[in-house]
């Protein structure tokens, strides 16, 4: 456990004059699931997308997998991205799958491609990922014919291709019909179990609580609070964590045990 | 009026290797264009890259801008003066493959463009090096979503080697030309000419959609 696989020292990036990130210090461990909440807008996405280098940071330091991503503000060249981005499997909100392969080509594509993997053990690896997944029945279909959560599963097999040291999904449920949310979920849950080191960006606060080691909370480009899913549910320490949650839960409509007394008291 | 097709029967021969020619060039410059516009296209998606993108925009600027006529002529009647005298035929292909990289490329970058910013971040965060992105993500997708664009790019291509024909090249307009000044015959053999264009167009729009139809099965793109 005490591996650190990502570690952020100060870091700091905006879009021209509007800082998104500010002075932001965090640290991940191997094997830990981390979720990250926080209003729309607060750059939780950002953050994430920071990590893999897909965003530039330009202040501040971030090691990922033993790399060295953004050093004093300074990135790392593309080239050298690219042996970290194979290490680090990205989930998106709106799946991304490659609409002109086939879903087993889309999981292979990348170890064939960039590891060199033979066609045939490349198939293997990906219809085992297929199976994890439960989507082995489609491994030949092209993504169109997908639903939204069939298409989140594949990306995911298709991230794990890569055997990464840890997964970001990018709210990967934002886009699903309800009812499809329950099974991209349960194949999160099952890597959690297994070890995987995750970093997820949510809204889903039900699987924050039950599968979190760490729950985060941004706002405004800052973190305002870190802290184990039990405590930071039930006595959060921030009244910006409080109103987050207050409005979070009252949407849902479902406030979740152990919480009600923090939020409903509204100290 | 009567109209009298015999000058256009008996000029078949004429007619059918003129189309030949006419068929030839065309095929010479759609592959130049499409290699050029592929190559132009691509340079001009990233401004940032300043010398490439500056020389593919100056390309597009004087080649989209100037008549193709006058630049076949540039190209036959002025490159002699610079001691390059190229025979007419690879003028032919020359001028219409530079006019037409240029359409394309505007094509090309159209439809990368279209492909969503999602396929390359996918890409690129299975750890992709950018042009290994580009040819087995982007360029695959943009490709499916060029043919219509590229389909009228091909027919104004066809139509357009008619002017070759003002620079001595036997194409089917050239003989259609030579027909009319022995017979007379103006409106006949134009008919006949316009008929083979018909054609030649029709064909290629048919075998254009049958692909396009073809890449897009499967659901997929």
């Amino acid at each position: 456990m005490n591996d650190v696989i990502i570690d952020i020292r100060n870091l700091s990036k905006s879009f021209g004059s509007n800082q998104v990130l500010h002075n932001i210090d965090f640290t991940v461990q191997a094997s830990q699931v981390v979720v990250v909440i926080g209003p729309s807008g607060s750059g939780k996405s950002t953050f994430l997308r920071c990590m893999n280098g897909l965003e530039t940071a330009e202040g501040g330091t971030l090691l990922a997998c033993g790399h060295t991503v953004v050093e004093n503000g300074r990135m790392m060249s593309e080239t050298r991205l690219d042996a970290l981005r194979s290490e680090v499997g990205m989930v998106f909100q709106s799946f991304n799958l490659f609409p002109h392969l086939s879903v087993l080509d889309n999981i292979t594509m990348a170890p064939r491609a960039l590891r060199n993997t033979p066609r045939q053990q490349a198939n293997e690896q990906g219809m085992r990922l297929l199976e994890k997944v439960g989507l082995a029945h489609k491994a030949d279909v092209f993504p169109g014919t997908l639903s939204g959560g069939q298409k989140q599963r594949v990306a995911i097999a298709r991230a794990l291709a890569m055997d990464p040291k840890v997964m970001l999904f990018d709210e990967p449920t934002s886009a699903l019909d309800p009812e499809l949310v329950g099974e991209v979920l349960q194949v999160m849950q099952t890597l959690a179990a297994e070890g995987m080191t995750m970093i997820i960006v949510t809204h889903e606060m039900g699987f924050a609580r039950e599968v979190a080691d760490l729950v985060v909370v941004m706002d405004k480009g800052a973190i305002v609070e870190a802290a184990p899913p039990a405590q930071l549910f039930t006595a959060p320490k921030e009244t910006r964590t409080r109103s987050f949650l207050q409005s979070v839960l009252v949407r849902e409509g479902s406030p979740v045990q152990g919480c009600e007394p923090a939020i409903g008291s509204g100290r | 009026m009567d109209l009298d097709f015999s000058p256009v029967w008996d000029g078949w021969r004429a007619l059918a290797s003129g189309t030949l020619i006419t068929l030839e060039i065309t095929a010479a410059a759609l592959v130049l264009g499409c290699v050029l516009g592929l190559l132009i296209g691509l340079g001009r998606l990233n401004p940032k890259r300043r010398l490439i993108y500056g020389f593919c925009t100056t390309y597009l600027t004087l080649v989209r801008g100037t008549p193709l006529l006058v630049q076949l002529f540039i190209l036959f009647f002025g490159l002699p003066h610079f001691g390059i005298q190229l025979p007419a035929y690879v003028c032919g292909i020359f001028g219409l493959g530079i006019y037409s990289a240029a359409y394309v490329s505007e094509i090309v970058r159209g439809s990368i463009q279209s492909v969503e910013k999602g396929q390359m971040e996918a890409a690129r965060s299975l750890g992709l090096p950018y042009k290994m992105a580009m040819r087995k993500v982007v360029l695959p997708q943009a490709f499916v979503r060029m043919i219509p664009a590229l389909g009228n790019e091909f027919i104004a291509l066809i139509k357009n080697s008619a002017l070759v024909s003002l620079l001595t090249i036997a194409d089917v307009m050239h003989e259609g030309e030579k027909i009319i000044s022995v017979s007379y015959r103006s409106l006949e053999v134009y008919l006949a000419i316009a008929f083979i264009y018909l054609v030649l167009t029709g064909t290629t729009t048919l075998i254009l959609r049958r692909t396009e139809k073809m890449l897009r099965a499967d659901g997929r793109v």
